[in-house]
């Protein structure tokens, strides 16, 4: 075995009193690629970041050719030959592909950009990623997949001897995920080191000759991605069975109190049709850009929609949210930074803003809303560590139960939750699957879409998956497992990549 | 983590920084010239705050909400105009009578509103950018009031004027019209934007439109909401303005957009939207009179100055309105 060109050796960092590692090794070797895994908040961008010189270490050291050595930031790692490929909305927007890829290094002729030189290598790294983008295109005007291969073509250019991938996969299509792996096939065959990150565990199993598994901040494994399945590399990501993280379905009622049909989002999503009985939790799996989200926001009216939409038997007034909140229905967003939290505002602002008028007679009663805040973080132990501090600056998984919080205060029937779990860590999680859980229970109906299919297929008592716009299939009781779902949700996928 | 130690005082200085401004201008003043603090002087400054404070009160919610309204000024002079003409046409019908005066003042306010509806629909259902629409708009009603003037002065009748007069000049117990009207918008205003929804909403839009729209806020109406409320505004302020010099022309309200805007965000108000105050408004609004007042009592400071002074005043307001955030 070679000796690594990167490494981190007893590596520990905290953010303030939060520790999120915990003496972690991890090597990089040359013709070699090791993959990193673990859960959100596992602590895995945590440690990219630090072998890319982002971050420093708390505590540790980093090596490189054997040698200590401390980054003083991203561009002093890059001139080391450390490059981290970035998810695709690191890139300027109003800038062209050709602009992005020598942003910083731009090349020169004399005092003036060589444009045509930029353009003809931009071509050229490209063309190694068969990506057909016009190097003078902008940013803004291609599509997700094809800004991750310009990230990806950025970090190429820059001659990398250590390549650290983030999810690279995320938004490309199966196609597309295959020219990349081939590429990493042919870096690897270069010499070059490569940490490859994703969630999506059959890629792990093709393309990696190492695996190391993180679990809460610790390194719980270590060692060849030969051999290693699939349910073994989850298992010790989550580190016990699945199955306890869930408790029991309940038994939804025989009454419908959400029924859709023909529902169609221009361009996103095609005449959808689907019903919620009470009592139930209703599960939409399908890859991301399925039309999932769109679905329900044309549901609850945050997007123009065409169909019908009956609520306990009553047509919804169609694109009127304010209509859909007062027939009980209410949609949770996935974006709880952009869409869901005001993160320079406090808490209680943030808790009240859905259900305002409440609160209203006709003056806003700023006790009850102080003692709403009480309440909230009882029955949702939220942990803020002063009442009067800001949304943004609570914690991932306590500004999702604060959303929560916000959500249930406009006391409704029938709650649309959207990826319930995404980016927090597992106990939290636990305490989400829960509630939702309880809330069926106490007889309200639930939508989860989740992009985690553990979640859908622990907490569903029936699924729905859609795929390009669609809804696809329709699995319940023993038919809810993996294998049915990426059945459904891929066959399409795969349909249209042959068209 | 070492914010926390400057938290605890930095945002009690931003709440307080503009009311100690005030006070040190105040005691600036009285240490200046003895007659600073005379009841003449006082209401003179108070009444002449009222028009651009009325204004201001307005803007502190547009700016809230994330707008701005650079046509405030023209507006008044468009409101103005058109308000005299209405008057003088209905005198050969109705007379020099009361319900003359009365449906005068109707008309500021439905031209308010009217205007302020524009820009409202432009920037809030039209999508055009509030500085775009509001430039535009500047253009338009200043231009209007020249073509209805006819490139001169559009005059109140005489003998209307002088049964208009005492609603600049006259007042209650001592207290001018000005000041009583431009005291209760502020108390109005104060009230709506802590109290009432309204206000919360257009800290929610101007944080994050986003937010809003997923919290069942109508964002579009809202905005619109602020941008009339300001036009009516404008047109109270126009009612107050009209009897004072009994005519309006291309030069009437000129910088009053400036000085408004100047206001909100001496006061405290966050320019790029999210959060206001109105009563910041209002110590900003008396900042910018006092400074104009004292340097034409003093003769240490050309009153030529004012400009340069307010100025440096707005510069530095907003310098520690971002020193909040990049402490540390």
């Amino acid at each position: 075995m070679s000796d690594p060109i990167l490494a981190i050796r007893n590596v520990s960092r905290s953010f303030g009193p939060v520790q999120v590692l915990f003496d972690v090794d991890f090597d990089l070797r040359a013709g070699e690629v090791h993959a990193l895994i673990g859960e959100n908040g596992a602590g895995k961008s945590t440690t990219m970041k630090i072998l890319a010189g982002y971050q420093p270490p708390t505590s540790g050291d980093v090596l490189l050719d054997g040698k200590p050595v401390v980054f003083d930031d991203a561009q002093h790692a890059e001139a080391q030959g450390i490059v981290m490929i970035h998810q695709e909305f690191n890139l300027a927007q109003q800038l062209s592909v050709e602009e992005n890829i020598f942003l910083g290094r731009e090349l020169r002729r004399g005092p003036f950009l060589d444009h045509k030189a930029m353009q003809d290598e931009s071509r050229r790294l490209l063309d190694r990623l068969n990506c057909p983008v016009d190097p003078r295109a902008k940013i803004s005007d291609i599509s997700v997949p094809n800004r991750q291969m310009v990230e990806i073509a950025k970090a190429l250019g820059r001659d990398a001897r250590v390549l650290i991938m983030d999810e690279p996969t995320a938004v490309l299509t199966a196609r597309e995920t295959d020219i990349l792996l081939d590429l990493i096939d042919r870096l690897r065959a270069e010499g070059c080191a490569i940490l490859y990150t994703s969630h999506k565990l059959d890629e792990i199993a093709r393309i990696a000759d190492r695996v190391t598994v993180l679990r809460d901040g610790h390194r719980v494994f270590e060692g060849p991605a030969k051999g290693m399945t699939q349910d073994a590399m989850a298992e010790a990501m989550v580190g016990r069975e699945l199955s306890n993280l869930f408790k029991p379905k309940g038994k939804p009622q025989d009454q419908t109190v959400l029924e859709v049909r023909n529902l169609g989002v221009a361009g996103l999503v095609h005449d959808a049709s689907f019903h919620l009985n009470k009592g139930e939790v209703l599960g939409f799996a399908g890859l991301v850009g399925s039309g999932r989200t769109e679905l329900m926001e044309g549901v609850t009216g945050l997007r123009d929609a065409t169909g019908t939409v009956t609520v306990h038997g009553k047509p919804l007034k169609p694109g009127s949210i304010r209509a859909a909140r007062e027939a009980g229905l209410v949609y949770l967003t996935e974006d709880r930074k952009e869409k869901g939290l005001l993160l320079n505002k406090g808490l209680t602002e943030n808790l009240t803003l859905l259900a305002l008028h409440k609160f209203t007679h006709p003056w806003i009663d700023t006790a009850a809303e102080d003692r709403a805040l009480t309440d909230a973080i009882a029955e949702f132990d939220i942990r803020a560590g002063d009442r009067n501090m800001k949304a943004g600056n609570l914690s991932g998984g306590n500004q999702q139960k604060l959303l929560l919080g916000k959500t249930m205060l406009a006391d409704p029937d029938i709650v649309v939750i959207d990826e319930p779990t995404r980016g927090i860590d597992i106990g939290t999680k636990q305490q989400i699957y829960d509630f939702i859980v309880e809330l069926a229970a106490s007889g309200k109906s639930v939508v989860v879409i989740s992009s985690e299919l553990s979640e859908v297929i622990g907490l569903a008592n029936r699924v729905m998956v859609m795929a390009s716009g669609r809804i696809v299939g329709e699995v319940s009781g023993d038919d809810i497992n993996e294998r049915t779902i990426v059945k459904l949700a891929m066959g399409m996928t795969s349909k249209d990549d042959a068209a | 983590m070492s914010e926390t130690t400057a938290k605890t005082w930095m945002p009690s200085f931003h709440v307080l920084g503009p009311l100690l401004a005030l006070i040190v201008l105040i005691i600036l003043g009285a240490s200046i010239n003895s007659n600073f603090l005379s009841y003449g002087n006082v209401t003179n400054v108070l009444a002449r705050s009222a028009f651009i404070g009325i204004i201001a009160v307005g803007m502190t919610f547009v700016i809230t909400a994330g707008g701005i309204d650079l046509s405030v000024g023209s507006m008044a002079a468009f409101v103005a105009g058109v308000m005299i003409l209405v008057m003088n046409a209905l005198i050969p019908s109705i007379g020099v009578t009361v319900p003359v005066v009365l449906l005068g003042m109707l008309t500021a306010l439905v031209a308010g509103f009217i205007a302020g509806w524009v820009n409202g629909v432009l920037i809030a259902t039209v999508k055009i950018e509030a500085f775009i629409v509001t430039l535009g708009t500047m253009g338009i009603y200043r231009s209007l009031v020249t073509w209805l003037a006819d490139g001169g002065t559009l005059s109140l009748d005489f003998d209307l004027r002088g049964l208009y007069r005492p609603v600049y000049y006259d007042g209650l117990l001592g207290v001018s019209w000005p000041i009583i009207v431009f005291a209760l918008v502020a108390i109005l205003g104060e009230l709506a934007m802590r109290h009432l929804p309204f206000g919360r909403h257009c800290g929610a839009i101007g944080a994050n439109e986003q937010v809003a729209k997923y919290s069942a806020i109508n964002v579009q109406r809202t905005r619109i909401a602020t941008y009339v409320l300001l036009g009516m505004l404008v047109g109270l302020a126009t009612i107050m303005y009209v009897p004072r010099l009994g005519s309006a022309s291309a030069s009437t309200g000129v910088l009053w957009e400036l000085e408004a805007i100047a206001a909100v965000i001496i006061g405290g108000t966050a320019l790029k939207g999210g959060y206001g105050r109105v009563w910041g408004t209002v110590v900003g609004v008396l900042i910018l009179s006092l400074i104009d007042n004292i340097l034409n009592l003093a003769s240490i400071v050309s009153p030529y100055l004012n400009g340069t002074i307010q100025g440096v005043i707005v510069i530095l307001a907003v310098v520690l309105q971002r020193g909040k955030k990049t402490d540390g």
